[in-house]
């Protein structure tokens, strides 16, 4: 009989797969977290797998506004030339009081917790305005949509920190975002969470399994279009995590294509030190991330 | 380059016998470890002034450490000469049963850790029963804690042979059972000197040598489906069955059928992105394809070859259970399963025995099965499901019961049962034995009022305008002089808008309330009307027998997904309102008011 072999990638890829179209038949109000960087970018490519070229539910941006500028422009480059429900959330009250760390008013972590876990939590209760790329326009109009998402899908890896560690595929959260990691439901084979009590909502994790080599793997054998800002692009520097400016620094490499950085990440430079070390909150929150975590830190 | 390997190993076993050391061992003797870890671990264990441990690098968690025990289940990378592994760390005590399983139905492999000094404890018997239960076929068994007992033969093979004597109960045989030390890191990346009698293999050979299962393209085809997608408004007219192969294989051209509808077709391509349309797909892979006729099917459905052997279909199996809910699994209560993508309620029929898994005693005359039990039990859904016994396709073979939001226990199918004995006829015998009849004969009402009485349900898919039908037919009916009335609270209930648990419970509790309710108002006489969104076969067909020994008359509106002899009038979505409603007056005059004379014989 004719064989075909699955290897490692195909594998994660038709479990992710699995895990979406699970969460796109069991959620109503579904969303899809797309934070620009490598991995969410991995995980709206997957969708496109699952849905054969679609992304039938809304992908969630939130801008804390010290995003590095080339992120946007190429968060609307491929919203446009894929068409994207594009869905953006700011906190625009602590922008605008400068209640930020760049502002120099609060710490780092309070900083996160305001620009990030604040709105993205109003965000997806849709208690705060929700920007739609109007597609015609080219423009983000305020959509009229305000109902709650029930369901988050997000790009969190269990090798990126401790506490994503024992994430379950299907998280359950309640009604403040909480996250109780000492009484998670079971998991057995691929049956997941989808029931869920009025006012709770699921955060979806469908890339639970892969670690940062296995992205850079599937980019590199998908030719996934990723942001540039990822290579060197001649000064020897190059970022290994995206997040606001003020506070990921670079990494010092000179792997200017994808292909390079998967050698950098198997057997050179990166083999052994913490994909995360260039995020300054993480040494603040004592290194686990687990204090931004409980409170609904992605 | 060659694609590495990967494998999922669970590390479990008595709280407190080590299982976090071994993997902090394994985890530093393979050079896994980020830069700096594990000095930052012992930096920190220096200011707290207590002793480090190859423990606390796993123990990422702020509450954790503190509580010195795993609670859930984590994940660690790490890689041998041979392939890469996902250690899968189980939490030992049986408060956190449930975090233990998740981990270990993840796993392909599983290593069971005994104190050496401790000896077997009830939780290493029962994480041994449930890797059996859960279908994990390479297991190694680490006697831990060596060094407590001075590397002493004669303690190890103590606890190797009783505890080999116990897996041989449960048809379990460990590759290996090796003495180690974790602390001491004795025979786990490297043989151990300090036991020189000990001829096997090293904990990380050990691990080496366990095959990995191969994909399971021999067997016949499964394909439970998870959605069908068509995404008109992309401008994408494929209509897409989806799922994941779970065995076998599908090809372009391949006969297939659906199960439990049984409803057949004929593969006409297999869809895909970002790469050409292949013809042939295989066990593991995500899918998708389409068929050559319109078949509408839910999801849930198993897609089978016709040319393979089928699935069993039926309401009724007995099944081994262990259960992890809060509340305690009791009869008669309806739960949700979930077999494959299936959705359906079930109840409790029978409890045939309860075990207590630390000590493989069996206690008969249970009448509920409480948290950390495993049964063996008679299920029975309250409509068909399509399953094989997990002996035959473990993937087809194996559920979870969903209680009140959660999932609470977790089962395996021994056997279908086939049996007339079903929860529809009991309830309709339940229903005869309680009911005193009226003297007054279907006959003489029908001679009385004119007619013959009769349920006009009105079925179809969503949003096409039968409740506006429906009153209109009441309406006329009226006017005409007919005891007709329209039953409208159905609809707004069964619409399915709230969450699915609702969903799929809600609309067989609904099914059964508008079959009990239809059966009161046709046997005093009447022509009630009604309306229900999106009921499948045998949905309908469980409203019919409810209301048995009265006639039911099928109208269908819009798109027909029912076999021809279920439904009496089809009509057009955008039918006029009157001519329909015309079409359906001369069906209920034909079949229920012409004729009526001849009872005034």
């Amino acid at each position: 009989m004719k064989e075909r072999t699955i290897d490692k990638l195909d594998a994660l890829e038709a479990q992710s797969v699995y895990i979406l179209r699970e969460a796109y038949r069991e959620f109503k109000n579904l969303a899809m977290l797309w934070s620009i960087g490598k991995d969410s970018t991995v995980l709206l490519w997957l969708a496109r797998k699952a849905f054969f070229g679609h992304v039938p539910f809304p992908l969630v941006h939130i801008d804390t506004s010290f995003k590095i500028p080339a992120m946007i422009a190429y968060r609307d480059k491929l919203a446009r030339d894929w068409k994207l429900n594009m869905v953006v959330g700011q906190n625009k009250a602590a922008l605008e009081a400068k209640r930020t760390f760049p502002a120099g008013a609060i710490d780092r972590i309070s900083c996160c917790k305001a620009l990030k876990t604040e709105a993205l939590k109003h965000t997806l209760a849709g208690d705060w305005p929700r920007m739609r790329l109007n597609h015609q326009t080219g423009q983000y109009e305020v959509d009229k949509n305000t109902e709650p998402y029930t369901g988050v899908i997000v790009g969190a890896r269990a090798d990126e920190e401790g506490s994503r560690s024992k994430e379950r595929y299907f998280s359950p959260r309640d009604r403040n975002n909480d996250w109780d990691v000492g009484d998670q439901p079971p998991e057995l084979w691929n049956q997941f969470k989808t029931d869920f009590a009025p006012g709770t909502h699921l955060r979806i994790h469908p890339l639970l399994d892969w670690t940062e080599l296995n992205i850079w793997e599937y980019i590199e054998r998908e030719h996934i279009p990723i942001i540039d800002l990822y290579f060197d692009q001649g000064d020897g520097q190059r970022y290994r995590s995206l997040g606001c400016y003020p506070c990921t620094t670079p990494v010092e490499s000179t792997a200017k294509s994808v292909t390079e950085i998967v050698e950098e990440l198997r057997s050179g430079k990166f083999a052994n030190i913490a994909e995360r070390s260039g995020r300054a909150q993480d040494k603040d929150d004592g290194g686990g991330l687990e204090t931004l975590r409980r409170d609904g830190y992605m | 380059m060659k694609k590495r390997e990967q494998m999922n190993v669970v590390i479990v076993g008595h709280v407190d016998h080590g299982k976090s050391t071994v993997i902090g061992r394994l985890l530093a003797d393979t050079g896994a470890l980020p830069e700096g870890k594990l000095e930052a671990v012992k930096a920190n264990c220096e200011r707290n002034a207590k002793p480090f441990e190859y423990a606390f690098l796993l123990d990422a968690l702020k509450d954790e450490q503190s509580q010195g025990i795993t609670i859930d289940t984590a994940r660690c990378f790490f890689k041998s000469a041979a392939r890469d592994y996902i250690i899968i760390d189980a939490p030992g005590h049986i408060e956190f049963l449930k975090n233990m399983v998740t981990g270990a139905a993840r796993a392909e492999a599983a290593i069971l850790v005994i104190d050496a000094h401790e000896g077997i404890r009830e939780n290493s018997k029962r994480h041994g029963y449930m890797m059996s239960f859960l279908g994990i076929k390479n297991i190694t068994v680490c006697v831990n804690k060596m060094d407590l007992v001075d590397y002493s033969e004669k303690k190890f093979l103590a606890i190797k042979d009783e505890f080999t004597r116990f897996l041989e109960e449960i048809k379990v045989t460990p590759e290996h059972v090796i003495p180690i030390s974790a602390r001491e890191g004795e025979n786990i990346a490297e043989l151990s000197d300090k036991m020189p009698w000990y001829k096997g293999a090293d904990l990380l050979r050990a691990l080496d040598s366990f095959r990995k299962a191969a994909p399971r393209h021999a067997l016949p085809f499964r394909f439970p489906l998870q959605d069908v997608y068509k995404f008109t408004a992309q401008g994408d007219d494929r209509r897409i069955f989806a799922g994941r192969i779970e065995t076998g294989s599908v090809k372009v051209g391949d006969e297939v059928v659906f199960m439990p509808s049984q409803k057949r077709s004929q593969v006409t391509s297999l869809e895909a992105f970002n790469r050409p349309k292949p013809t042939e797909a295989f066990a593991g892979e995500s899918a998708g394809f389409c068929v050559d006729t319109q078949v509408y099917v839910r999801p849930g459905e198993v897609v089978c070859k016709v040319s393979e052997r089928s699935p069993h279909i039926s309401t009724k199996f007995k099944a081994n259970i262990f259960w992890m809910g809060k509340q305690p699994l009791v009869k008669g209560k309806t739960y949700k399963l979930k077999v494959a993508t299936q959705q359906v309620p079930v109840v409790l029929r029978e409890i045939i025995s309860v075990l207590d898994a630390s000590e493989l005693s069996s206690i008969s005359n249970k009448e509920v099965i409480d948290r950390h039990d495993v049964a063996e039990c008679v299920l029975e859904t309250l409509k068909p499901v399509a399953f094989d016994e997990v002996t035959s396709i473990p993937e087809t073979g194996r559920f979870v019961i969903v209680d009140n939001y959660e999932i609470s226990g977790g089962g395996i199918i021994l056997s279908p049962i086939f049996d007339e004995q079903s929860m529809i006829k009991d309830q309709l015998k339940e229903r005869d034995l309680q009911w005193e009849r009226s003297d007054i004969s279907p006959e003489q009402r029908a001679q009385r009022y004119g007619h013959r009485s009769a349920l006009v349900v009105i079925v179809g898919p969503a949003e096409t305008g039968k409740v506006k039908i429906a009153k209109k037919l009441e309406q006329e009916l009226f006017t005409a002089g007919q005891n007709a009335y329209f039953l409208g609270i159905a609809n707004a209930t069964l619409r399915g808008e709230d969450n699915s648990n609702d969903r799929i419970l809600n609309k067989m509790r609904h099914i059964r309330q508008l079959g009990e309710l239809s059966h009161l108002f046709t046997d005093a006489g009447m022509v009630l009307i009604a309306t229900i969104s999106d009921v499948d076969e045998h949905e309908l067909k469980t409203l019919k027998s409810l209301n048995l020994p009265h006639k039911t008359l099928t109208v269908n509106v819009g798109e027909n997904r029912f076999a021809s002899e279920q439904v009496d009038l089809g009509l057009a979505e955008n039918d006029d309102t009157a001519l329909a409603v015309q079409k359906i007056m001369e069906m209920v005059k034909r079949e229920v008011i012409t004729g009526t004379d001849e009872f005034m014989i």
